[in-house]
């Protein structure tokens, strides 16, 4: 293959780009590395926004099973139901409650990413 | 049972189970690769180690068992072994990997900086892990006793020396081959006869009264009464005995037993007519041992229903075997991922046991009287299918229940070994973890040979509401609360998971017989969790000058996703 002088022009770019990385001082990233007060507010942004999901899930979760007990207790004759139920009929649920979670809490950490990497 | 086959069968799985662990030790090489198997396994090899770690006897035998006895209501057990990972996941599982400590004691310390707090970390795990150890050898034992009419003890003995020899020889590495091997095995173990057994029943007219209450005897059925044991019965029941019924002894009579509560001595054998109903052993005042078995299907508070699910919900992610797992993934990424895929391993595998509750109520209802109900899973397709063919897949369940028993306990083993190792003994390296693994199991043979009678389920159980009520709130606090202080952590330990450890013993003591200070007693995650959480938080705050200095840094490293955190170190 022909060495197109324009191709080396593209690779010698990537020093520059490191030197503005360096210059670039007041970018998140640098702040989350020197560990600065404002670093640690993008730190405590991530968190909460990981935390809503997962209280999110869970209270999903606490509605989905927290009733069953005493749907159960109100319906002494339908022992069917709790067989049905308990048996075979949650664990469907609890696995795709868990791949939305999963889905969701990578997705907050790329965007996090790209709003600390300013791209 | 006939043991010509069921005898090879568990040889079988115990070989294979020390052919599996010899190959991975021979890549088990460095430190690293003892604990944490150097953090290189990959999600889906990672959570059939998990599942095959997690699905122990008292999921194997013991939830049948219990549906047998106490009916469709115990299937919340399953249902929260599952909904705990998914709480794991939630709160606990990629900080917990990103944190890159070893063991539950090393993320308390890791976390706040205090040697107390790593020290009663490492107490509760040993507590918690012996506790959970307990039943597994005396569920071995029992198989083995079903089996072969081995004596009790042995079966215990064989499942220690087997695991303590590969957790010493091969440590993290070669565990996690020999769990993802027995995931299979197990699920296979129980699928295979599962489906066979569902063909019988069909072919049987499929009988649909399994789910009716009470169960029924299906044809007239003889029982021999092991136990001394108490029948209640809620209508006149007519029955030939032979024996001690209320102190009358009997031969061969046909007599009717009015309703109200009957002394049944042990010995005695009991013939029951076609469709009557299977009556309820009175375990509560026999002396039971088992919280669960104290109350009666009937009387089983809605409290003790909750007090269960709180306690399954929130302690798995406090349980020894299953934290040290997560150390094993390469990332938090992967650990979440493999948390996932455990959910679907686990559950697809609960989908079996309410099937062989359902089937021994049909066909082994006697079980609940003799005293073994944990050998429903056992005995049901010789009972049903019978001939070579229920003898293999006999055979085949027996393995299946061995393997279980081996991986939970390696697993066991080794969590509490490596905090022996580190804490208590005084250098770390290989051998001192060898000791250490001979110390993690010979103290729970022992207790097994001195305690005997827990049933496998309800010990299990208690073990959870321990671990829900101490390192539920540790890990949950630790993890997203940065005013967390050590004195708080430690007073929340101590305070919840302590007063749930005295609740449990004053139970299996015996105190207080009945109602509802029994029941408190008898399932205390629901008000001790919230107060280990209570104290943690409010200790913590009275003492907010003892938060540890590098608390905003560890918090970043926690849930910083890793590729934010490789440049950090760098």
């Amino acid at each position: 293959m022909p060495q197109n002088p324009a191709d080396r022009r593209v690779v010698v770019t990537g020093p520059p780009r490191q030197a503005r990385r360096v210059s670039g001082y007041y970018r998140p990233r640098t702040e989350i590395d020197e560990q600065t007060t404002l670093g640690h507010t993008y730190v405590r942004s991530l968190m909460r926004t990981q935390l809503r999901t997962a209280l999110a899930v869970f209270a999903v979760l606490g509605l989905l099973v927290g009733p069953l007990p005493l749907l159960f207790a109100a319906m002494p004759d339908a022992q069917h139901l709790v067989w049905a139920i308990l048996g075979f009929g949650l664990y469907a649920p609890l696995v795709l409650l868990a791949r939305w979670f999963v889905r969701r809490a990578e997705r907050n950490e790329r965007d996090f990413v790209r709003l600390v990497e300013d791209r | 049972m006939n043991s010509s086959y069921a005898v090879p069968a568990v040889a079988l799985v115990v070989l294979a189970t020390v052919l599996v662990g010899a190959f991975g030790l021979r890549i088990s090489r460095t430190t690293s690769d003892f604990y944490v198997a150097s953090r290189t396994v990959g999600p889906r090899l990672n959570a059939a180690a998990i599942s095959g770690e997690y699905l122990s006897a008292a999921s194997f035998l013991g939830i049948a068992g219990l549906v047998l006895v106490q009916g469709p209501d115990m299937l919340w057990y399953p249902v929260g072994y599952t909904a705990g990972y998914l709480v794991l996941l939630l709160f606990v599982a990629a900080p917990l990997r990103r944190s890159g400590a070893y063991t539950l004691p090393d993320f308390a310390e890791a976390r706040l900086s205090s040697q107390a707090v790593r020290r009663l970390a490492g107490a509760f795990v040993v507590g918690t892990g012996w506790l959970y150890l307990l039943p597994q050898l005396q569920g071995a034992g029992l198989t083995l006793t079903v089996l072969t009419n081995a004596p009790d003890w042995l079966g215990g003995v064989i499942v220690a020396v087997v695991v303590v020899a590969i957790v010493a020889a091969g440590g993290m590495r070669s565990i996690t081959f020999v769990q993802a091997f027995q995931y299979w095995l197990k699920l296979t173990a129980l699928l295979v006869p599962a489906l066979f057994l569902i063909l019988a029943w069909q072919g049987d007219g499929a009988p649909r009264h399994a789910f009716d209450e009470p169960a029924t005897f299906r044809e007239q059925s003889a029982v021999r009464v092991d136990d001394t044991l108490d029948l209640k019965l809620d209508r006149a029941l007519t029955v030939t005995v032979t024996g001690t019924v209320d102190g009358r002894a009997h031969e061969d009579d046909k007599i009717s037993l009015p309703a109200g509560t009957h002394h049944i001595e042990s010995g005695t054998r009991l013939t029951f007519d076609q469709g009557a109903p299977v009556p309820e052993p009175d375990r509560g005042s026999g002396g039971s041992l088992s919280p669960s078995q104290a109350e009666n299907r009937g009387e089983r508070p809605l409290y003790a229903t909750y007090g269960l699910i709180l306690a399954t919900f929130l302690g798995t992610m406090g349980l020894p075997h299953v934290v040290v797992r997560f150390y094993t993934s390469p990332h938090g990424v992967a650990a979440r991922r493999t948390t996932v895929a455990v959910l679907g391993l686990i559950g697809a595998f609960y989908l079996l046991p309410p099937v062989y509750g359902a089937l021994g109520r049909l066909y082994a209802p006697e079980l609940t009287l003799a005293g073994d109900a944990d050998a429903a899973v056992l005995l049901l397709p010789e009972r049903m299918i019978g001939g070579l063919g229920g003898d293999l897949l006999g055979a085949l369940v027996a393995g299946g229940a061995f393997a279980a028993f081996l991986s939970t306990a390696s697993g066991l083993t080794m969590a509490v070994a490596g905090v022996l190792t580190q804490d208590v003994l005084p250098s770390r390296g290989v051998r001192h973890f060898r000791l250490g693994t001979v110390l993690a199991m010979a103290v729970p043979l022992a207790a097994s040979a001195l305690v005997g009678g827990l049933p496998v389920a309800d010990a299990v159980g208690l073990a959870f509401a321990v671990s829900a009520s101490s390192f539920c709130p540790l890990l949950v606090l630790g993890i997203w609360w940065r005013r967390l202080t050590p004195p708080g952590a430690a007073a929340g330990m101590l305070v919840g998971g302590g007063s749930a450890l005295l609740a449990v013993a004053a139970t299996m003591a015996g105190f207080p017989g009945s109602g509802a200070l029994h029941a408190l007693l008898a399932w205390p995650a629901l008000w001790s969790v919230p107060l280990g959480f209570l104290t943690m938080i409010l200790v913590s705050l009275a003492t907010p000058g003892r938060v540890p200095a590098g608390t905003a840094a560890i918090l970043a490293r926690f849930h910083l996703p890793e590729e934010l955190r490789a440049e950090v170190k760098a």
